[in-house]
């Protein structure tokens, strides 16, 4: 982060933030509480969190992994009260100042449950686009083509983008999810249990999705599935009642933890 | 007593409950069609009504009545709208909030006379509307929006949170997330809701015999424009209602046919309020089949 101007440290001379250079650090939180009224749910998040890569957060229910998650994008906004910083391109995003809308593009997220709009599937990608004052016809097309091709939907859905897009499969409606959020061409993907709602198949198409999406998108995933963490992430965070207590490679974390904590809950002796 | 025989008791009882609803129902409303079908004819729909001979019609009362549903629902409609957007995407759970949705609840079981009667103060007497559709219709608004708002609102929060979540990922602002993704989401249950309250506008009566009056001075149809007196646009001029018409002849008609004119009447307003239910429905498949299938 060393060619970025901490513009955090100014005062803001415009509502709206100007974002710095990418760095190698695609987003880092410093000193991260989260407090559900005066409960306080999530106590310490000090991650740094690469950029390409794919990062687990793991952890049983409740251990404030998917609490920490939604504050990367200020999803817990209007639920809790989140305090601390999350830098991205030399900004502190948890700041009041920040344009939460355009930060969102930025940093995109799935979540759970399919949620694809009661659109078409065309419309499901454009619509976010259109609003933003895209409107070039032949630039929207290609668009809703890149994008469900990363997202490993394109074949199965071109000849009938016009279709609801809730007549599609569930798998195929999460896929969407994913399609449109790549659409906004964000840094970061956060993705809160994507799979969990799925079958088998969906599932492994999700996980080769993820992997083919390493490479443009900087993706953090909270997974409860220990075997996915260790099959599609460079790096495992583990959280255990509101703290991290182990963060490493995912191969060290998946052979050689250092924690028993961690130990014994990727070997499913808890959670 | 053994859970199954139990199950069965109630299960029982349950369908006997539910077979005398639908039995009074029914008994009810075979009566009046029964009743007032038969004195049904072009010229009972059309002719303007005659208050001393036979052979009067329900023409004007007819289109009075839909003049003043439509008058209201361009009223109380948007009023609705905006008020259960507020209530259901907004409102913070405070004491305000609290406040206004007592005042929605204390509002909707208020008898419908009280609100003719405050509506005859207020707008006939007090700003000097007199009897008019158009005071009718302000006296029915107030009947209508407590209702049609906890109908927008109730189709709004059927909505699932996902969706708005959806919306907000995408870095759209709330009120973008409401218009386009909410709202549209929401239509076919909020359509449902239009007309079923329709359907009770229709039929009120109590609201507006002090209000948009009990005379039904002849109307000019081939006169479209509203400033003029006998212009059935006119939204100043006092206008009858079908379901007022019914209320008077029964209570003060001197017309000999006035049994054969009140069953024909009633009928109508009963088939009417009907097709308002079975259009909500239809209207509701439609619009939901249309944002959800294959188009």
């Amino acid at each position: 982060m060393a060619q970025n101007t901490p513009l955090n440290t100014e005062k803001p001379t415009r509502n709206i933030y100007q974002f710095g250079e990418a760095s190698e650090i695609a987003l880092a939180t410093k000193n991260l509480h989260v407090f559900y009224g005066n409960n306080e749910a999530l106590s310490e998040g000090d991650l740094q969190f690469e950029r390409y890569k794919i990062t687990s957060l793991i952890g049983a229910s409740g251990s404030g992994k998917s609490t920490f998650l939604r504050s990367l994008n200020r999803m817990n906004d209007n639920v809790a009260t989140v305090k601390g910083e999350i830098m991205y391109r030399g900004l502190d995003i948890n700041s009041r100042a920040v344009d939460v809308y355009e930060m969102r593009r930025h940093i995109g997220m799935v979540f759970q449950r399919p949620n694809p709009f009661a659109k078409s599937i065309r419309d499901n990608i454009t619509f976010a686009l259109k609003q933003r004052g895209m409107k070039d016809k032949e630039q929207l097309d290609a668009i809703v083509e890149s994008s469900l091709r990363q997202a490993a939907l394109w074949d199965q859905v071109k000849d009938d983008l016009g279709k609801s897009a809730l007549a599609l499969s569930g798998g195929q409606q999460q896929r969407l999810v994913i399609a449109r959020a790549i659409a906004m061409k964000p840094d970061i993907l956060l993705l809160d249990e994507p799979a969990s709602a799925l079958d088998p198949i969906s599932t492994s198409q999700i996980e080769d999705t993820l992997l083919e999406l390493k490479e443009k998108y900087t993706i953090i995933i909270v997974t409860h599935n220990m075997q996915q963490a260790a099959r599609i992430s460079d790096y495992t965070a583990f959280f255990h009642m509101g703290k991290v207590l182990e963060y490493d490679e995912t191969r060290k974390i998946f052979t050689r933890p250092k924690v028993a904590i961690t130990n014994d809950y990727i070997s499913g002796n808890f959670g | 007593m053994q859970a199954k025989t139990v199950n069965k008791i109630a299960t029982g009882v349950l369908y006997i409950i539910a077979g005398l609803v639908i039995l009074i129902l029914a008994a009810l409303l075979g009566y009046i069609l029964v009743n007032g079908v038969p004195h049904l004819s072009w010229h009972f729909l059309t002719a303007p009504s005659r208050a001393f001979q036979a052979g009067g019609g329900i023409g004007i009362q007819l289109f009075n009545s839909f003049y003043l549903l439509i008058l209201t629902m361009l009223i109380s409609f948007p009023i609705a709208l905006g008020a259960g957007i507020y209530l259901n995407e907004y409102a913070k759970k405070n004491w305000f909030t609290t406040m206004i949705r007592t005042a929605i609840e204390i509002l909707s079981s208020l008898p419908s006379v009280v609100v003719g009667l405050f509506g005859f103060l207020l707008i006939v007497v007090k700003l000097n509307f007199g009897f008019s559709i158009l005071s009718g219709a302000i006296a029915l608004t107030l009947f209508n929006l407590p209702l049609l708002t906890r109908s927008v609102e109730g189709s709004l929060n059927s909505i699932s949170n996902l969706q708005r979540e959806a919306g907000s990922a995408l870095g759209l602002s709330k009120w973008e997330t409401v218009l386009h993704v909410i709202l549209p989401a929401a239509l076919p249950s909020i359509v449902t809701g239009v007309v079923l309250s329709a359907g009770r506008v229709f039929g009120e009566a109590a609201a507006l015999i002090y209000t948009a009056g009990q005379s039904a001075p002849a109307l000019d149809f081939g006169d479209w424009n509203p400033f003029n007196m006998a212009s059935p646009l006119n939204p100043l001029r006092p206008a009858e209602t079908l379901a007022v018409h019914i209320w008077k002849i029964n209570s003060e008609g001197i017309m000999p046919d006035a049994a054969a004119v009140s069953a024909g009447a009633s009928a109508v307003l009963v088939i009417a309020v009907l097709l308002f239910n079975i259009l909500a429905r239809w209207l509701g498949k439609v619009i939901f089949k249309r944002l959800t299938a294959a188009r």
